[in-house]
């Protein structure tokens, strides 16, 4: 993102006076810790990547087991029992939470960019721009994005990560798009703009260096929230069975389970809660996270 | 106050100006109806001249001023620079005049980006338009600049952000900010009112300076005559007054004698410091201190209401031209043009 790229521009000076001699990254660490609830968050979110990114690497591979189908938690060998097939949930849950994550993340950055870019051109060019994004975004908006989502998941097979992100981050730019475009309709009247403008810096410098970074922390805390919709409307996908049940992640595990009826039986407790639980605490963790994103962004926090 | 440590710039009379606003006009459409903020507003700053723009809140200076910076299309009327017309220019010339000509905002809070050090706000537009080359001589320009207004040493502004300079200083950035782009007028909107007493002096002795060495010319606004007279002694001084100008003509001869009724009553409402002599100017000699509503403007002269010299049947029919009173110096009213400068008032204070 652009806002990143130019905090990360301050040069040579920062050294010359060393406002407190501190690196950026320290800086970022210690913003992070002033929120208690955000430093929990950021922790939840980083052990999950770590778990699902890393964990795989050093998972044996699972096979279906006839002999140990639906063990309960807790027994030797399968901390989190087994599925219905016999195969061992713990393991599942360390390989399944990848995808997850990577369409979460992915799909959120699509619709944040395209939000950026199209809401805050909008907003300060007006006229035919202004109009021609807002009713786009009007059209998308009440297209009924599950029942679209249905129709397709039907005629294509939806199961690349990557088409899967691109589809739910096409489909969820609107939102964020007005609020983009509403926040720089305030900002772009503000003076400092004005004098931007004065200085002939340019509408495209003018818009991502000048009045973007302004609203940094309210483009982060919408990019997490669009993480999380994004999770939602993928694991929604699995859950109804819209998505190509192929290979294993959360979403697909919620699915068996739920098919397998898994909720009517306490040994097979642990299978339907293990991605659900998984889901909720990265969910949780991102939330979470966002009240530090304030702190790291905002020069007058920051430097306290 | 004295305003002598100024010594008068080159004679600019003889030179064409430098902008002109020539009958320039906004009307702003509104529930209310139309709001005239300037109407037939005519004026021009030379290079390297003082042109004060004095008037109470609502008089429309900062309209007026907004116009001539090109920030707003006037409604009538024509801003031109250096003799032709900002709204026909080719994208060139209106880029060379926006360069050419800064704006210097009142709230030094609002002005500069607080996501931005003060280095990267100078240095952004000394790269963009070239003016030096590469980031460490955009750097060293903006210390120089820094220097200029005052913020020595500089390497302690630099790396600063907005939040963490006080008003004094954030204008003082301002200021640099506005001469990044060597700019032939810098329009100064009430910027020290913003700013205590006491900085408020040095910042205006710092732009004294800044108008002398580098020969920039000043449209500066304020409400403030004091500030006009200490700022604008060696040019010219507009007096507005509900988006009209009343009174036009050099400083001293606005602050020493002036003409217009409206241009006495502002002189005679700066407060004495001899409370005495406070009591004994009474309040001016004007009928209403009520200010009519721009949405419903009274018919004629628009002072009417207020003015001690009023004449039935006279004033509150016609609307008033600017006309030559003394040698340069003009005001638009009825009677002073009719009687002459001095006329009679009824309870003139002793002096």
């Amino acid at each position: 993102m652009t806002t990143v790229a130019e905090f990360a521009e301050t040069p040579t000076a920062q050294t010359a006076i060393g406002t407190t001699g501190v690196s950026r990254f320290s800086g970022i660490l210690s913003a992070l810790r002033r929120s208690p609830a955000g430093f929990i968050g950021f922790l939840i979110v980083l052990l999950l990547v770590l778990i699902t990114a890393i964990g795989p690497f050093f998972t044996p591979d699972v096979a279906p087991n006839v002999k140990e189908i639906l063990l309960p938690a807790g027994s030797p060998g399968h901390l989190l029992g087994t599925d219905n097939e016999g195969k061992d949930v713990l393991i599942q849950m360390i390989d399944g939470g990848r995808s997850v994550i990577f369409i979460g993340f992915f799909a959120a950055a699509i619709s944040t960019v395209v939000a950026i870019v199209l809401g805050s051109l909008a907003a300060y060019l007006g006229g035919k721009t202004d109009s021609a994004v807002v009713t786009a975004a009007d059209v998308v908006l009440t297209v009924p994005q599950i029942v679209l989502l249905a129709v397709l998941g039907a005629m294509f097979r939806l199961d690349s990560p990557l088409l899967l992100s691109l589809l739910i981050g096409a489909l969820s730019w609107p939102v964020l798009t007005r609020a983009v475009r509403s926040q720089v309709l305030s900002l772009k009247e503000r003076e400092f703009v004005e004098a931007a403008r004065l200085l002939d810096l340019g509408t495209i410098r003018v818009v991502f260096v000048e009045i973007l970074p302004n609203m940094a922390s309210f483009i982060l805390m919408n990019f997490m929230i669009g993480v999380t919709n994004a999770i939602y409307q993928l694991v929604g996908l699995y859950l109804l069975g819209l998505a190509p049940l192929t290979g294993s992640n959360w979403g697909i595990m919620l699915n068996r389970a739920w098919i397998a009826g898994a909720i009517f039986n306490d040994a097979s407790l642990a299978f339907i809660l293990s991605p659900i639980v998984a889901i909720v605490l990265l969910l949780l963790g991102l939330v979470m996270m966002t009240r530090s994103l304030e702190e790291i962004l905002n020069p007058r926090l920051r430097d306290r | 106050m004295t305003a002598t440590e100024t010594t008068p710039s080159a004679p600019a009379a003889a030179r064409t100006p430098l902008m002109t606003l020539a009958g320039v006009s906004q009307v702003f459409d509104t529930k209310a109806g139309p709001i005239r903020a300037v109407d037939h507003a005519n004026l021009s700053i030379n290079p390297g001249e003082v042109l004060c723009l004095v008037g109470e809140s609502g008089s429309g200076k900062t309209t007026a001023a907004r116009m001539a910076a090109g920030l707003a299309k006037p409604s009538g009327g024509q801003v031109a620079f250096a003799g032709t017309d900002i709204w026909s220019m080719n994208r060139r010339d209106f880029s060379t005049f926006r360069r050419s000509v800064q704006y210097v905002h009142q709230d030094p809070y609002a002005s500069l980006n607080p996501t931005r050090t003060i280095q990267q706000t100078l240095t952004a537009p000394l790269l963009k338009h070239g003016v030096v080359k590469g980031a460490r001589a955009a750097a060293e320009r903006a210390a120089e600049l820094l220097t200029k207004v005052d913020l020595t040493p500089p390497e302690n502004y630099l790396p600063k952000y907005p939040h963490q300079l006080s008003g004094g200083q954030r204008q003082r950035v301002a200021v640099a900010r506005a001469l990044t782009l060597d700019p032939k007028i810098i329009i100064a909107d009430e910027s020290t009112s913003m700013l205590d007493v006491s900085i408020r002096i040095s910042v205006l002795a710092m732009l004294g300076r800044l108008r002398d060495e580098l020969g920039v010319g000043f449209l500066f606004i304020t409400h403030d005559l004091a500030i006009a007279k200490y700022f604008g002694w060696n040019g010219k001084t507009a007096v507005m007054y509900l988006g009209r100008i009343v009174e036009f003509g050099p400083t001293p001869d606005i602050i020493n004698a002036p003409t217009h009724p409206y241009t006495r009553a502002l002189i005679d409402a700066i407060p004495e410091p001899d409370p005495d002599l406070t009591k004994t100017k009474g309040t001016g000699s004007l009928r209403s201190l009520e200010i009519p509503s721009l949405a419903h403007l009274p018919p004629g002269c628009t002072f009417h209401p207020r003015c001690p010299l009023f004449e039935g049947g006279l004033c509150d029919l016609t609307v008033p031209e600017l006309v030559e009173i003394r040698p340069g110096q003009s005001a638009a009213c009825h009677v002073v043009a009719r009687d002459g400068a001095e006329p009679v008032r009824p309870d003139e204070p002793a002096r």
